[in-house]
């Protein structure tokens, strides 16, 4: 007899007896699906906020363009740069360069307070101060209201998501900290990048306001290409005047996001694993009944000559379609909630508010699937051998 | 034929032993017992006597504690579970008091279970289903899902299924026990001319002298013993 394929036949046709008894369970089976897909909403959504967290952060970076801080400053917070410095960057090679000069952008990085719209508590925002080439080197940024603040007013333009986040930055309002006043008069979006949780107004004007005298905490710089970076980090190393650290503006902000995207995936991951542990229970608990229910016709098709191992990847093979369909549910659900939904958080190295969206990507959506796999299969297993382990002449005897 | 070649069931020295807990109960002590080709056994005996689980060992769905069964001259008490599985699905037709059909497929469907196991073409488990439903007089219900038939019905299309393989041994345990006289008496001219027109070799468990009075022969248990009459 034909092993292998007698063995896929006898598999099919008990799992089409099992399925077609679905109608008749659909109250248990839609539960457990629903559950599975609860934590697969949930997994995804969670995850989903790491992601939208990390897009945000790495759009903030492209390739030509470089940040150079003090030696050992991880954040620009920490950082301390004097105007020698600051020219000697600017200087160097491989920086790109226009007819007005080099495209470097001396830049200070201050926080402030705000009330936030939702709640109205105060929340910190950084304000940066930048140089006259700073809409150069990173052309991501663009007005979508207003203009440019001209330097040495007092004016600030806004990042779309610290307008939407916190109160008092509409165009045309007046922000005041301290003593100081600034007047709002641009909104900004910078391809949904960092920058979009800054407000930026010009650097001495912000020098003065917090008494930093000449100094600055950053530079930003356009290369003249993505090559030129290892040059311009090899001159600015060498050079015995300065006592800097260049990193690639990507990598930085990356590095700025990862201990929020390891605390969101942490926690998520968290959260998931407890309802998944819920969900398995809830699987276990259909599958079982599944098979106490279909205990009789299980032995009869043991009788008649079926073998267990079939029952058994039934059995198994029915958890998994179950958790599938819940897996997707979820997963689509998480999709339409989730993907887009524009958030804001502490971003942990900086203190300040970063605005981002969720983003349900491809991959996200197949871990979902595969951990609703993975709870269809814990939670059909053990129903599965006590399935397979039937004595099945004494199940027949339970009539 | 030689009366070597003509025994079908021949059972030796059969024990079997349940453990319930720390004591052990003997349901069947000793059994001998030898079953022709073509008969009709009717094996009766009160209720815990030990019928069905003599059934069970001789349908290869438990194994004795002791002794040997040889079927068609064929030892198969101490086969593993994988072949023995595929043993009953060559060699056994199983008939239940309970009709045992799953409730999710047409009557056609249930007889067809069996012959999912074997290389068949659809179209010849098509031809061997018709075959066997109108044998028990089932054509006309082909189509109808058990609970549209009557229980009658339902035991004769577990006939049907029993018979589809064209088994060598019918193992019928209680097969009247659910149904009323009329509906009993088809069943029971059923398996009677099974044996006796088809020479089907048929063991039923009853606890119905009208049902065992069909049988070409009767054995009775006692205790887990065959005893020749039953003890007053
Ligand atoms: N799996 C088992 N575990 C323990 N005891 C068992 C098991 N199967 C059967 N028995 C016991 O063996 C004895 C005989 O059972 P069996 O079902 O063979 O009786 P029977 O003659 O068919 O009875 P009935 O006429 O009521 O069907 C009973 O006492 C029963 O409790
Ligand atoms: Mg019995």
């Amino acid at each position: 007899m034909p092993g292998a394929f007698n063995w896929l036949a006898q598999l099919a046709s008990i799992t089409r007896f099992s399925l077609l008894t679905i109608p008749e369970r659909k109250g248990a089976c839609a539960a457990a699906a629903f559950g599975i897909g609860g934590v697969v909403a949930v997994l995804v959504g969670t995850l989903s906020i790491a992601q939208g967290f990390r897009q945000a952060m790495m759009a903030s970076g492209s390739p030509d363009a470089a940040i150079v801080m003090r030696s050992g400053s991880d954040t620009e917070m920490v950082s301390f740069l004097g105007p020698e410095s600051v020219r000697i960057v600017a200087d160097a090679p491989g920086v790109a360069r226009t007819a007005a000069g080099p495209l470097a952008s001396s830049e200070l990085f201050v926080i402030i307070n705000l009330p936030k719209r939702d709640t109205g508590t105060d929340a910190n925002v950084p304000i940066r101060g930048v140089s006259r080439m700073a809409f150069q080197v990173r052309d991501d940024v663009r007005l979508i209201a207003g203009r440019r603040f001209v330097p040495g007013r007092n004016e600030v333009i806004v990042g779309r998501g610290a307008a939407q986040e916190f109160v008092g930055l509409d165009v045309g309002s007046r922000l005041r900290v301290g003593r100081n006043e600034w007047r709002v008069v641009g909104l900004f979006t910078a391809k949904g990048g960092l920058a979009e949780s800054e407000i930026w107004t010009d650097s001495p004007g912000l020098q003065t306001a917090y008494q930093r005298g000449t100094s600055y905490q950053s530079v930003f710089v356009r290369l003249a290409s993505p090559d030129a970076f290892d040059e311009f980090r090899d001159a600015l190393l060498r050079d015995p005047r300065l006592n800097v650290k260049v990193v690639r503006q990507a990598e930085y902000y990356a590095q700025q996001s990862r201990t929020m995207v390891n605390l969101i995936t942490g926690l998520g991951s968290i959260i998931a694993g407890l309802m998944g542990l819920g969900a398995v229970f809830g699987a276990l608990n259909t599958m079982y009944s599944a098979v106490s229910a279909r205990t009789r016709e299980i032995a009869t098709l043991r009788a008649l000559g079926f073998g267990s191992g079939p029952v058994v990847m039934s059995v198994l093979f029915e958890s998994l379609l179950l958790a599938l369909a819940g897996g997707a549910v979820g997963a689509a659900g998480a999709y339409f909630a989730f993907d887009g939904f524009r958030a804001a958080t502490m971003n942990f190295q900086s203190f300040s508010q970063v605005a981002f969206a969720f983003a349900v990507t491809p991959r996200l959506l197949g871990m979902g699937l595969a951990y609703a796999l993975l709870i269809g299969l814990v939670g059909g297993l053990f129903p599965a051998i006590r399935a397979a382990r039937l004595p099945v002449a004494a199940a027949l005897r339970e009539n | 034929m030689s009366v070597a070649e003509s025994t079908l069931v021949q059972v030796q020295a059969v024990e079997k032993f349940y453990r319930r807990g720390s004591e052990t109960v003997h349901v069947l002590e000793g059994i001998d017992l030898g079953v022709r080709a073509g008969e009709f056994l009717a094996l009766m005996g009160p209720s815990g006597s030990g019928k069905s689980t003599l059934l069970n060992l001789l349908g290869g769905l438990d194994r004795p504690t002791k002794g040997t069964i040889e079927i068609g001259g064929e030892r198969m008490d101490h086969l593993p579970d994988r072949p023995l599985a595929a043993w009953r699905a060559r060699h056994i037709g199983f008939v239940f008091q309970f009709y045992n059909l799953l409730p999710v497929l047409t009557a056609e469907r249930n007889v067809e279970l069996p012959l999912l196991l074997t290389p068949l073409s659809r179209a010849e488990r098509k031809r061997r289903v018709a075959i066997a439903l109108a044998i028990v007089g089932l054509a006309h219900r082909a189509k109808h899902f058990p609970r549209q038939l009557s229980g009658g019905e339902q035991q004769r299309a577990g006939i049907a299924r029993a018979i589809v393989t064209d088994p060598t041994l019918l193992l019928c345990d209680e097969p009247t026990g659910d149904l009323d006289r009329k509906a009993g008496d088809e069943v029971l001219n059923l398996l009677q001319a099974l044996s006796r027109d088809h020479g089907k070799t048929v063991i039923m468990v009853t606890h119905d002298p009208h049902a065992s009075a069909r049988a070409t022969r009767t054995v009775f248990l006692y205790k887990g013993q065959i005893v020749t009459e039953m003890p007053k």
